[in-house]
């Protein structure tokens, strides 16, 4: 293979499950795949910014090691040798993470998240730690302590959010994988918005441990990649039960590349597809339902049988996120107090206490929207205030629950746009926290269920720029995502003659 | 920095005339699962400091709890042993507050779903009689890590330069048990409160769940007490002593706050609702923090855990393997040993009921046991001031030594001698035997010499030995056992001067 490294090297641009194929056919090696995906990381970072972290040396030597094993004749995962991002709320043996916190600057992990010892023991090597919103507190990457992520698409706009770093290494070309976590639609909407594929699996799907904790009972980490094969084969690597994590399922992380192979095909006859009626409509960007409607007659031509379904109780869902959520962010982040690791910062005048070292550490160490968050939820789980907020939304997320079991009676699926809107521009929505809440209003009702979703590019919308079709199934049933994203993929692909992504306009090194 | 304030106090006597106390009691004991509650690090005492900690112990970011099997397994044998029923389900919760030595600034603890609830123990008082308490819950949480206050004058934080954490102790399981309020115990709550502490003291050990030694802080007691002009009358406002961590300063605690709290009411006051700190030296308690309502821990459930259902047939298995309690056991031991009640009641107040278990296992009568524990060795352990079991001598040795005594190998006199070199460190009772040369002397050469010494000594004893008075045998029996050092069997001896002066 000729050496292809540049920052326009076709390596760069090939779905993991064909540098996969090409690894194991040792017709191309690691450490050149990796080494393109670093030069391509050099080239278009000052405009992209999708990283926080990059180590280079770490991923080729894992590269080179990858490649002397296989030379060797040794039988390695098939991703073995394929560079992966992982987003930086996940804690990484030896590698800086921030969870895009100023609090956490310059923290070393002592240990891995059991999907990073996964990752390492298959051998893909780990390009470095991608951009997020503060504690995945966002839907725009904007309120990371560490400065903007760009679309892509265009770089004025956002990415999403909260893994906009994940998304746009992908979109970006500088990373054929990446990890993403998804608490509310944060592997999902920036998937959407920027033309990529992501994967909330079921809750428990995949081992939480070593995920800094936003909202532990929503939280969940998944793939985000180029192409729905991919996802399914990252999937199949991250997943599976871990006795760490007490709300891991049991179930063996298996049958999703089966599921995606055979979802190309195309082929869905017996598959029913249930339109959520409450996930459409007002507030919706024209482009974005003119796209959804054209892949539900897409689905419908490869067989698939379209019916409408309701979900009364998704109105509320907003709402007892914002409860949930900031419930158990307000508990799960008082560990950053200064005292054992990251940002430790004394007070100016006045004495020394640990009281005051931990107000002033919190102070000067958490931005504005996670001490929003903090706030709310201090107040939701307070004496006398608990039963009227916490409790009730505990009770609304058991009303969405049923709401989904009553529609999986009816469908096997059930399908909705991903985001109402295509990427906003920088800056337009950060002064509007509920504005920038309303973008996760079609993704938040899975984390509160607990069942598995996928977003997917279905087309561009007026503007241009990608609109995401999201596919949700029953919880533990993430293979059908697999098999109806893949057939859709197959079909939407047909007919733009290769991937989405393609029409995103070329980066070119400059400085943005 | 302990301010001494002189404190009104009402005679206890008298204030038990006038008032009557209710008490409560919350009992932390700390399980000996070889690993933390949550948490795979492992966990022993007085290892170097942050030594047994994981990424799980120091709450580091990402890392998650998993809840410990054994530590469920010893907190349903404490429910059942307490009579109490076993939850069917029941979850942690988070108790949220900010401290140091709470590395994620949460205990996860179960709050309102405690995995045992609505039992009684019955509590033994000194006089044998019983006192039932009743059980309103126990349940798991993780102890905190230790602070250690550096530079102040009193080892307090207030003062302090600098405090130090040792996170080993971190996320030990801890079992909380907590009394419903105890009434009609009257002048003997301060007796109740010890003997209560004691029981579960005793029971957690029967139970193998813990060293339980309260030294090592692995049992601490907090102690409510209140007063109220009759036991007609509602409860009284209630303080809760802190951390009072041996039963004899459980049983001063209480005794303190009633005498307390009698002349703040006597004197027209009010007992505020307060925790108290407990002074060992002074034996008296000082105002801790004010409850309120005020301190709010914003608790919620633990999503990092999934509810623990214990499976009704383990819980049943957990029961039948139940070891035999102490109550029991006292009574099954009294019976086998044909003790008098107050013989039994003396042996349990001395904590010696192991140690003549042992003894008797090794060879003696429990007669025998008895007679040495509580005899010659209690009167050593007062002198030196020390538990009998603390005393360097083992029930193995004590029984080797009555076996020494039953063979006629020695004599009482001479098991006096064997005792004191063991005690002393000089080894087995054989070992003493041989090397302080303190056997019987049996062969009775030497000791016809010693009598024919005696006998010409005394010649007017002779003499009216020969005359058939045999009163005066002893004064050469006497003779004898002081020239053979005591090493003579007296029985013998009296045969030989018979034969000798007949014969």
């Amino acid at each position: 293979m000729s050496a292809a490294t540049g920052a326009d090297s076709p390596l760069t641009h090939m779905p993991a499950s064909e540098l996969s194929q090409r690894l194991g056919a040792r017709e191309i090696s690691s450490v050149e795949v990796t080494q393109a995906h670093l030069d391509r990381i050099a080239a278009v970072e000052p405009q992209v910014h999708a990283f926080l972290h990059v180590s280079a040396d770490e991923a080729l030597a894992t590269a080179a090691d990858v490649d002397a094993r296989r030379g060797a004749g040794e039988e390695l995962h098939p991703l073995a040798g394929v560079p992966i991002a992982v987003k930086d709320v996940v804690v990484t043996r030896g590698l800086p993470t921030t969870a895009g916190s100023r609090i956490l600057e310059g923290w070393v992990p002592p240990y891995d998240a059991t999907l990073v010892e996964k990752i390492k023991a298959a051998g893909l090597p780990i390009l470095g730690k991608t951009n997020m919103d503060e504690f995945a507190m966002g839907s725009s990457t904007e309120h990371s302590g560490y400065g903007n992520t760009h679309n892509p698409w265009d770089l004025d706009r956002i990415p999403g959010g909260s893994g906009g770093g994940s998304a746009a290494a992908i979109a970006a070309y500088e990373a054929p994988l990446a990890i993403g976590t998804d608490t509310g639609g944060s592997i999902r909407q920036p998937a959407a918005v920027t033309g990529t594929v992501g994967v909330k699996p079921t809750y428990g799907s995949v081992s939480r441990y070593g995920l800094i904790a936003l909202a532990s009972s929503l939280d969940q980490a998944g793939p985000c990649t180029r192409s729905v094969m991919d996802a399914a084969l990252l999937h199949e690597l991250i997943g599976g039960h871990d006795p760490r994590d007490a709300t891991s399922l049991t179930d063996p992380a298996t049958g999703y590349v089966a599921a995606a192979k055979e979802g190309v095909s195309s082929d869905l006859r017996g598959m029913r597809v249930g339109v959520v009626r409450e996930l459409q409509g007002e507030g919706y960007q024209p482009g974005v339902l003119a796209r959804f409607e054209e892949s539900l007659e897409a689905l419908r031509n490869a067989g698939a049988e379209i019916v409408e379904v309701s979900c009364p109780h998704f109105t509320y869902a907003l709402a007892a996120y914002y409860l949930i959520l900031p419930a158990e962010a307000s508990s799960n982040l008082a560990k950053f107090d200064g005292m054992r690791f990251g940002l430790r910062v004394e007070p100016s005048e006045g004495p020394v206490t640990a009281e005051r070292v931990m107000a002033a550490t919190r102070g000067q160490g958490f931005g504005d929207e996670v001490k929003r968050r903090i706030i709310l939820g201090t107040y939701a789980l307070s004496a006398g205030y608990y039963d009227a907020y916490y409790g009730s939304a505990q009770k609304v997320r058991t009303l969405i629950q049923r709401d989904f079991a009553a529609a999986f009676e009816q469908a096997d699926v059930l399908v909705s746009p991903t985001a109402p809107t295509t990427a906003f521009k920088l800056g337009e929505k950060l002064d509007d926290p509920l504005a920038m809440y309303l973008n996760d209003v079609a993704t938040i009702p899975a984390n509160l269920a607990g069942v598995p979703g996928m977003s997917l590019p279905n087309g561009l919308s007026d503007d241009g720029l990608p609109v995401g079709f999201q596919i949700l199934a029953p919880a533990r049933q993430d293979a059908r995502l697999y098999k109806v994203g893949a057939a859709l993929e197959a079909l939407l692909e047909f007919g733009w003659e290769g991937p989405l992504l393609r029409r995103a306009p070329e980066l070119t090194g400059g400085v943005a | 920095m302990s301010t001494t304030t002189s404190v009104d106090l009402v005679d206890y006597d008298d204030a038990v005339a006038r008032f009557d106390p209710v008490i409560g009691i919350e009992v932390h004991v700390e399980l000996g699962t070889r690993t933390k509650m949550f948490d795979g690090a492992e966990q022993s005492f007085g290892e170097q400091p942050n030594t047994q900690i994981t990424p799980v112990s120091l709450g580091l970011p990402g890392a998650l709890p998993a809840v410990n099997g054994t530590a469920v397994e010893y907190a349903i044998r404490i429910g059942l042993a307490l009579n109490c029923s076993i939850a069917e389900s029941c979850r942690f919760a988070r108790k949220n507050y900010f401290y140091p030595d709470v590395p994620k600034n949460f205990q996860t603890s179960q709050y309102d779903e405690p995995i045992a609830h609505d039992g009684w123990v019955d509590v033994e008082l000194e006089d044998g009689t019983t006192f039932r308490v009743e059980i309103e819950r126990a349940h798991m949480e993780e102890d905190a890590g230790k602070n250690t206050h550096v530079g102040g004058s009193t080892g307090r934080i207030h003062g302090a330069e600098y405090s130090l954490v040792d996170y080993n102790r971190a996320g030990v399981p801890l079992v909380e048990i907590v009394t419903r309020p105890i009434t009609g115990a009257g002048e003997r709550a301060p007796e109740v409160a010890r003997a209560y502490v004691q029981t579960l003291r005793d029971l957690f050990r029967a139970l193998g769940v813990s060293e339980a030694r309260m030294e090592r802080g692995n049992v601490r007691a907090d102690v409510n007490v209140s007063l109220r002009p009759t036991p007609e009358s509602a409860l009284g406002t209630r303080t809760e002593t802190k951390n009072v961590n041996s039963f004899r300063s459980v049983e001063r605690a209480v005794r303190y706050e009633i005498s307390r709290q009698a002349a703040v009411l006597d004197g027209g006051g009010t007992v505020v609702q307060e925790t108290r700190h407990w002074h060992e030296d002074t034996g008296s308690t000082t105002s801790g923090r004010v409850k309120s309502d005020a301190e709010d821990y914003r608790y919620f459930p633990e999503p990092d855990l999934v509810p623990i259902v214990p499976d009704p047939a383990w819980v049943e298995e957990i029961r039948a393997s139940l070891p035999e309690l102490p109550a029991a056991r006292r009574r099954r031991l009294q019976g086998e040993w044909g003790y008098a009640d107050a013989e039994m009641r003396d042996v349990v107040n001395a904590g010696a009921v192991e140690l003549i278990e042992a003894t008797v296992a090794a060879g003696a009568s429990p007669a025998a046991a008895r007679k040495w524990w509580m005899g010659e060795l209690a009167r050593t352990a007062k002198q030196q001031e020390v538990e009998l079991a603390e005393l360097p001598i083992t029930p193995a040795q004590i029984g080797a030594l009555q076996q020494l005594v039953d063979s006629g190998r020695i004599n009482d006199k001479l098991a006096r001698q064997v005792l004191e070199g063991v005690l002393a460190g000089e080894g087995d009772p054989e070992q003493v035997v041989v090397a302080r040369g303190l056997e019987v002397v049996s062969d009775d050469g030497p000791l016809l010499e010693a009598i024919d010494a005696a006998l010409a000594a005394q010649p007017d004893i002779a003499e009216k030995i020969r005359g058939g008075n045999l009163g005066p045998v002893g004064a050469i029996i006497g003779a004898v056992m002081k020239a053979t050092r005591g090493q003579a069997d007296a029985g013998r001896v009296r045969e030989l001067v018979l034969e000798r002066v007949q014969g």
